[in-house]
C-alpha cells in the first residue's frame, strides 16, 4: 500500500527537504501475458483500468501507452466539465462522470482541482435561445441541476461580458449548469495511474502496439515496441489514432481524425469565475487558477495527425471571443496546442464489443472526452469485465451505424462542434 | 494554413477559399443497385471512413473561384498536398503508387475493374 497524501505527509516531507516521496508509479517491464490489456494511458484508458482493478478485481492487468501517460488530449483539452446534453443516452453517461468528479480527488487521494465554478452557455440568436430551452427542459426531467437565466444575471454572474443589445449576436439569455465546472487534467490522469498501478496494474510507457494478434475470431496478443503481449481481452481507447490501431485487426471505424485547437493567454487577476461557451460564435473561454484565460473553439474542417492547427481556426475562435469579451482584446497569447480528436458521424462517443471477441474499442469522445473520463472509464471496464455492454455503454455500441440508431448530438446537444 | 490549388479553374489560395468536403471516392450504393442495399453497405457508405495516418484522398470545392467540386492527394502527417485532380478522375499513377492500407486495396480494386471493364468492352 502506497502512503497516503495529506496534510500531515507534506508536513513530513516538508521537514526532509522532499528528499523522499514516492514515485507515484512505478515503470515495469511488461510481463508475458495478462488478464486484460489497455491500449493508451490517457484519461480514458487509466480510468478503465482504475475500475477494472476496483470494482471488478481485475489486477493482472496493463495499460500500454506509445508515449508518456496523459501525453494525448487529456493534456491538451479546455478541462470544462458539464452533463448537459439533450438525448437520455449522453445525460446518462456524461452525468455519471460529472457526479463522479464530485469526490474523485477523496477517491484518488489525489487533488483533481474539480471546481464546480458554473457553465453558461450563451444563447445569442433567438433559435439558440429556443434551442437552449428545450435541452434545459430535457435536463431538468432527467434530473440534471440547471436553469435559464435571464441577460441581466448572465452580466451579472460575467461582468466582464459585451451587453450591448445593438451588437451583431446579443446575449438573449443563457442556459447555466452550477454544477458543471473545470478540473486539473494532468491531475485525472496522475491521480488513475497512481491508483490503479497501487492496485498491481503494470502502466508501460515508451511501448507502441505495432500489431494485434488473433486466434481464429478471438484476440489473442498485442504485438508491441517492448515485446509480444499475450491477452484475451484488449481494450483500444486511443482516441485519435483508434483508426490505426482498429486496422490492425481489419476492423473498419466511423472516424475521422480532426485537429482541435486550444490556447492560453498571459495571467491576470481574476475576471471571470465560471466557464462562458458561446455556440453562435464559436469560442469558450475560463480562466485557470494562475490567471490564465484558457481558449478554446472548433475543429479544422479536414483529417490531421500532427497536433497542429491552422491558424485561420484559431483567428476564427479568438475573433469571436474579442467580440463577447471586449477587454481581452489587448491580452497576448501565451501558448498554443492542438490535439487530434476522433470524430464520429453523430458526434457521440463508441463504447462497444467489436466483430472480434475479446476486442473493445472506446473511442468518439471528438472534443468532448475529458468531462466524460470517470463515467466512461466505469462503463468500459463493466463492459471488458462482463463482456457485454453496461446499461449506460449499450446505445453507445458500433452497431448503431448500421441499424440506423444514431445518438444525434451534432445538431442537438449544446455541443461547440 | 494549407495553400490549396484548384484543378478545374488555376485559382490557388489558402484553405478559407475553399471547402474541404471529406473523403473522396465515397460511393453512395443505392445509385449502383437501389433495389439490394444492405444496412452494411448503407453504414459503409454513410460512416465508414478511411482514416490514414499519411497519405489521404478527399474532395475540395473551390468556394471563392468557380464553386467546382474536385479532389486533392494529401498527407495527414506533413499536410502536404501530392496532387489535384478532378472530380471524375483518379489521382496520378506515381500518387496511387504511394498509397497505403485502405486506400491501395480500393485503388487495386478499382483499377483492376476499370481494367476488366476495358478488356470486357
Amino acid at each position: 500500500m502506497k502512503p497516503r497524501y495529506s496534510v500531515f505527509s507534506l508536513a513530513r516531507n516538508a521537514m526532509n527537504y522532499h528528499k523522499d516521496w514516492e514515485r507515484a508509479w512505478r515503470s515495469p517491464a511488461p510481463k508475458k501475458e495478462y488478464d486484460a490489456v489497455i491500449v493508451g494511458a490517457g484519461g480514458h484508458g487509466l480510468a478503465t483500468a482504475y475500475y477494472l482493478a476496483k470494482n471488478h478485481k481485475m489486477t493482472n492487468i496493463a495499460v500500454v501507452e506509445k508515449g508518456w501517460l496523459g501525453g494525448g488530449n487529456t493534456g491538451r483539452n479546455t478541462t470544462i466539465i458539464r452533463s448537459n446534453y439533450l438525448q437520455d443516452p449522453s445525460i446518462a453517461i456524461y452525468e455519471l462522470a460529472r457526479s463522479l468528479y464530485e469526490d474523485l480527488s477523496q477517491e484518488l487521494n489525489y487533488n483533481v482541482m474539480f471546481s464546480p465554478r458554473g457553465v453558461l452557455m450563451l444563447c445569442q440568436t433567438q433559435h439558440e435561445f429556443r434551442a437552449f430551452q428545450r435541452t434545459a427542459h430535457a435536463n431538468r426531467l432527467a434530473g440534471l441541476d440547471c436553469r435559464m437565466v435571464t441577460p441581466q444575471e448572465v452580466k451579472e454572474i460575467v461582468p466582464i461580458i459585451n451587453d450591448d443589445p445593438n451588437c451583431r449576436y446579443p446575449i438573449l439569455g443563457a442556459y447555466y449548469q452550477p454544477r458543471g465546472g473545470t478540473g486539473r487534467h494532468d491531475a485525472v490522469a496522475w491521480g488513475y495511474a497512481r491508483g490503479a498501478d497501487a492496485m498491481g496494474v503494470d502502466i508501460i510507457q515508451n511501448c507502441e502496439v505495432t500489431g494485434i494478434q488473433r486466434e481464429g475470431s478471438q484476440a489473442a496478443g498485442l504485438e508491441t515496441t517492448r515485446g509480444v503481449i499475450r491477452t484475451r481481452k484488449i481494450g483500444v481507447v486511443t482516441a485519435g489514432h483508434v483508426s490505426t490501431i482498429m486496422d490492425m485487426a481489419g476492423v473498419r471505424m466511423p472516424i475521422e481524425s480532426q485537429c482541435l485547437q486550444a490556447l492560453v493567454s498571459e495571467p491576470i487577476k481574476p475576471v471571470i469565475d465560471c466557464v462562458v461557451m458561446a455556440n453562435t460564435v464559436h469560442g469558450y473561454m475560463s480562466q485557470s487558477d494562475k490567471g490564465e484565460l484558457v481558449i478554446g473553439g472548433g475543429t479544422d474542417p479536414y483529417n490531421n495527425y500532427s497536433q497542429r492547427g491552422s491558424f485561420p481556426a484559431l483567428e476564427h475562435t479568438v475573433a469571436a471571443l474579442v467580440e463577447t469579451f471586449p477587454i481581452i482584446s489587448r491580452l497576448r497569447m501565451l501558448r498554443m496546442w492542438g490535439g487530434i480528436v476522433d470524430m464520429t458521424g453523430d458526434r457521440s462517443p463508441i463504447i462497444s464489443r467489436t466483430p472480434v471477441e475479446g476486442l473493445y474499442v472506446n473511442c468518439g469522445w471528438g472534443t468532448g472526452g475529458f468531462k466524460a473520463i470517470p463515467g466512461s472509464g466505469w462503463v468500459f471496464a463493466d463492459t471488458i469485465a462482463n463482456d457485454r455492454p453496461h446499461p449506460i455503454a449499450e446505445p453507445f455500441g458500433l452497431n448503431r451505424f448500421e441499424e440506423g440508431r444514431l445518438i444525434d448530438e451534432s445538431v442537438a446537444a449544446a455541443v461547440a462542434h | 494554413m494549407l495553400v490549396v490549388k484548384c484543378p478545374v479553374c488555376g485559382a490557388e489560395g489558402d484553405e478559407t477559399d475553399f471547402h474541404a468536403g471529406g473523403q473522396a471516392h465515397v460511393r453512395r450504393p443505392a445509385t449502383c443497385d437501389p433495389a439490394h442495399v444492405t444496412d452494411a453497405e448503407q453504414r459503409d457508405y454513410l460512416f465508414i471512413r478511411i482514416n490514414p495516418r499519411g497519405l489521404h484522398f478527399e474532395r475540395w470545392r473551390c468556394d471563392r473561384g468557380c464553386g467546382k467540386w474536385f479532389h486533392a492527394a494529401r498527407d495527414t502527417v506533413t499536410m502536404e498536398f501530392k496532387a489535384f485532380y478532378g472530380i471524375t478522375e483518379l489521382p496520378p499513377m506515381d500518387v496511387i503508387a504511394q498509397a497505403k492500407g485502405q486506400w491501395a486495396e480500393y485503388f487495386a480494386k478499382r483499377l483492376g475493374a476499370e481494367r476488366s471493364r476495358e478488356t470486357g468492352a
